[in-house]
C-alpha cells in the first residue's frame, strides 16, 4: 500500500531560488491496483516518485509505503519496493546474471536465495541466455528486462514505475506494459507516471493528473469521463490543466 | 552503518574494477612497471649521451698566446681536443654549439712561465651544457698537469724537495654505511613515486565509482536499494582505498626488486660501490614506508571520492582532480630539496610529512617520535576526508548535481 500526505518538495537553486517541484500532494494506492500519475514533462512526477522511493527526502508532509513511514524508516520502505525507471540502468561491467544477485544481496537475501530467486527470474523473463553476457553487450530489449528482474529479486509488495517506457521501441515497451499487468495481478501495489495517455488508459486503476507539482484531478477513467464531460483521456488533460 | 552491506558493495566494487582495463592499467600496470622502464630508459639514455660526449673531439679555440708557441704547440698537439682558428665571436660560437670551449692566454704566456711568474689561463665554457663541460674537463686536466709539472721543474732548478709546495694533503672519507649513503639519494626519490603513484592509482577508481555512477545512471539504481548511504560510501571508499593502497605496494615492490637488480649490475667493483653507494631497500623500511604511506592512501581516496561525487560529469571531475595532482607533487617535490629536514612543523604538514619521514626510513633512519606524530596527524585528516565523503554523499544537490 502507498499513502502520500500532504507531500512536498522543494529545491533551492542558486539562480531560481526556491523551485516548488511537489506541493502538497496526497493520493491512496491499494494492493492489486495500478495508480498513474498523469502530467506534462517537468509536471514534478519523477520528483514525486523518488520522493516516495526514498532517493529524496520530502520537504513537507509524508508518506507510508508498505506501511513505513517515509521519514521515519526509509532503509525499511525501500526495502519493501521496486523502482524502475529508463534512468535506473545497469552495471555494464557486470553479467546480467550478477547484477540482479547483487541487488538481492543488497535487499538482506544471502547468496544463495539471491541466486536461486534470480535464476527462477530469469526463466521466467526468457533470460537464461544471457545470464552471463555482460550488461554493456545487451540490447536495449534485453536490458530492460533485466532491470525488471533487478526489481523484482526481493518480491517487493510495492512497485514503483518512473515513466517506464520513455525512450522504448514497441517490442521493450509492451514487455513493461505486460510486467505491470502481471504485478497488479499478483497484487502488488502500484505507482507509476507517465505522459503518454494511452498507456494511462490501458493500465491505471486510478489516474492522477499532476501539473506544477500539484494534484489537480484524481479519480478511475470513468469518474474523470463524467465529471469533465469528455471521453477522450487527453481532452480531460487539457481541460485539467487549463492548456 | 552494516558491515554486511558495505561488504556486498565492496565485492561487487572491486570484481567491477578489475574488469575495467582503466582502473587495471592505474592501478596495477603503472606501478609495476613504471620504475623499471624508467629506471631502464634513464639508464640507458644517459649513458647513451654521455658516452657519446665522453667519444666526441670538441672543436676548441686559443684566444690570444700569440707569442707564446710552445704552450699552442702544446694544446694543439692534443688527441682529445680539435684546435680550431681563433675568431673574434668565439663567445659566440660556444653559445651556437659550434666550439664548446675557448682558452684566454696571455700573450707571453711561455715567457712568464719561463721567468717563474705567475701566467693566467681562461677557459670559457656553456655552463651547463654536457659537451661543452667534458671539453672545459679535458682542458682543465691538460693545465693541471702542466702547473704541476713546471712547479716540480721549479722546485728541482732550486734543489728543493718536491713536497714543499704541498704542505697539507687532504683527503674526504665516507663514515656512513652504504645503504645510508645510498639513502639519501633515493630517500626523496622512493616516497616521491610511491605517494604519486597511490594518488593517481587512486584516480580513476574514485572517478569511476562517483561520478561515472552518475553518468551511467546507475545511481538511481543503487540508492533505491535498502542500504545506508554510510554503508554506501564505505563500501566504495574500502574499494578506493584497495586501489591506492594496492599501487603503493605493487610501487615498493617494483622498486626494491629494480634497485636490487640496479645493485648487482653496478657490480661489487663499480666505482659507485668504491664511493660507498649501495641502492637497496631493506624490508624493514618498505614495510615502515607502506604503514607510513597508509593514512595517505586513505586521505586521497577519501578526498578523491568527495571531489569526484560533487563533479557533474567525468570532463569536470577530470578538471577537478588535474590541479589537486599539483598539489600533491608540491610538497612531494619539496620533500627532495636538499636541506629540506623533518621537524615538528614539518611533521603536520600533510604530504610533505609522509614523504620527508619516508625518506628518512628509506636511508635507515627512524625517529619514532616523528613517525608517531606523522602517523597520528594524517590519520586525523584521512578521516576528515572520509566524514567530508559521506556528508556529501548525504546531500541531494551533489548526487543529482545533473
Amino acid at each position: 500500500m502507498i499513502a502520500a500526505e500532504s507531500l512536498g518538495k522543494e529545491f533551492h537553486d542558486k539562480k531560481r531560488g526556491v523551485i516548488r517541484a511537489v506541493a502538497n500532494l496526497s493520493f491512496f494506492c491499494t494492493p492489486g491496483q495500478v495508480y498513474g500519475l498523469l502530467g506534462a514533462n517537468g509536471a514534478g512526477k519523477t520528483t514525486a516518485l523518488r520522493v516516495l522511493a526514498t532517493i529524496l527526502a520530502p520537504t513537507s508532509g509524508t508518506a507510508r509505503v508498505a506501511g513505513f513511514d517515509i521519514r521515519q524508516e526509509p532503509e525499511k520502505a525501500r526495502q519493501n519496493l521496486g523502482f524502475l525507471s529508463t534512468a535506473t540502468a545497469l552495471y555494464g561491467r557486470l553479467t546480467a546474471l550478477e547484477v540482479v544477485e547483487y541487488f538481492g544481496c543488497l535487499h538482506g537475501l544471502n547468496r544463495t536465495e539471491a541466486r536461486r530467486r534470480t535464476l527462477l527470474l530469469f526463466e521466467r523473463l526468457d533470460l537464461d541466455a544471457f545470464r552471463d553476457r555482460r550488461c554493456e553487450e545487451l540490447s536495449t530489449g534485453i536490458k530492460q528486462r533485466v532491470s525488471i528482474a533487478r526489481t523484482l529479486v526481493h518480491d517487493p509488495p510495492v512497485m514503483i514505475f518512473d515513466e517506464p517506457t520513455s525512450g522504448l521501441d514497441v517490442i521493450s515497451a509492451r514487455t513493461i506494459v505486460a510486467f505491470i499487468r502481471e504485478c497488479r495481478q499478483s497484487g502488488k501495489t502500484v505507482v507509476f507516471s507517465t505522459h503518454v495517455m494511452s498507456e494511462a488508459e490501458k493500465l491505471c486503476d486510478t489516474i492522477g493528473i499532476i501539473h506544477d507539482g500539484r494534484l489537480l484531478a484524481e479519480g478511475s477513467l470513468q469518474e474523470l469521463r463524467n465529471r469533465y464531460g469528455c471521453v477522450d483521456l487527453e481532452e480531460i488533460f487539457i481541460k485539467v490543466v487549463g492548456g | 552503518m552494516n558491515l554486511r552491506n558495505i561488504s556486498v558493495i565492496y565485492r561487487k566494487e572491486l570484481t567491477d574494477a578489475l574488469r575495467d582495463r582503466r582502473t587495471v592499467i592505474s592501478m596495477i600496470v603503472v606501478p609495476i612497471f613504471l620504475m623499471p622502464v624508467l629506471t631502464i630508459f634513464v639508464g640507458v639514455l644517459s649513458a647513451h649521451l654521455i658516452g657519446r660526449a665522453l667519444l666526441q673531439v670538441p672543436a676548441v679555440m686559443i684566444i690570444g698566446g700569440e707569442n707564446s708557441p710552445q704552450i699552442t704547440t702544446a694544446l694543439s698537439e692534443l688527441k682529445d681536443v680539435h684546435v680550431v682558428p681563433a675568431a673574434s665571436d668565439y663567445a659566440q660560437q660556444i653559445v651556437d654549439k659550434k666550439i664548446r670551449a675557448a682558452i684566454e692566454l696571455p700573450s707571453d704566456f711561455d715567457a712568464l712561465i719561463a721567468r717563474g711568474d705567475t701566467a693566467k689561463v681562461r677557459i670559457d665554457v656553456y655552463q651547463g651544457e654536457i659537451n661543452s663541460g667534458f671539453s672545459a674537463d679535458k682542458l682543465q686536466k691538460f693545465f693541471q698537469d702542466f702547473r704541476e709539472r713546471t712547479i716540480r721543474e721549479r722546485l728541482d732548478a732550486r734543489h728543493l724537495p718536491a713536497n714543499l709546495a704541498e704542505p697539507i694533503v687532504i683527503e674526504e672519507a665516507n663514515v656512513a654505511p652504504p645503504e645510508k649513503v645510498g639513502g639519501v639519494v633515493l630517500g626523496g626519490l622512493v616516497p616521491y613515486f610511491v605517494i604519486i603513484l597511490s594518488l593517481t592509482g587512486t584516480m580513476y577508481p574514485a572517478m569511476d565509482l562517483t561520478v561515472g555512477e552518475k553518468e551511467r545512471g546507475t545511481i538511481e539504481t543503487i540508492l533505491c536499494s535498502p542500504i545506508s548511504r554510510i554503508s554506501l560510501v564505505l563500501g566504495k571508499f574500502l574499494m578506493v582505498l584497495t586501489a591506492s593502497l594496492s599501487t603503493a605496494a605493487l610501487a615498493i615492490a617494483s622498486m626494491g626488486l629494480t634497485l636490487a637488480a640496479a645493485n648487482k649490475m653496478v657490480g661489487g667493483g663499480s666505482q659507485l660501490k668504491t664511493m660507498g653507494f649501495q641502492f637497496h631497500i631493506t624490508p624493514a623500511s618498505v614495510i615502515w614506508v607502506f604503514v607510513m604511506i597508509a593514512p595517505l592512501a586513505v586521505l586521497f581516496s577519501a578526498a578523491l571520492l568527495a571531489i569526484s561525487l560533487f563533479a557533474k560529469n567525468f570532463k569536470e571531475a577530470q578538471s577537478y582532480l588535474s590541479p589537486l595532482t599539483i598539489v600533491v607533487f608540491a610538497p612531494a617535490i619539496v620533500s627532495i630539496l636538499p636541506g629540506v629536514e623533518l621537524n615538528a612543523g614539518l611533521s603536520l604538514v600533510p604530504i610533505l610529512n609522509t614523504s620527508l619521514v619516508c625518506k628518512e626510513i628509506v636511508s635507515g633512519t627512524y625517529h619514532w617520535g616523528y613517525v608517531a606524530l606523522i602517523f597520528a596527524s594524517s590519520c586525523v585528516y584521512a578521516a576528515g576526508a572520509l566524514w567530508v565523503a559521506i556528508r556529501l554523499f548525504q546531500r541531494e544537490d551533489v548526487l543529482f548535481r545533473i
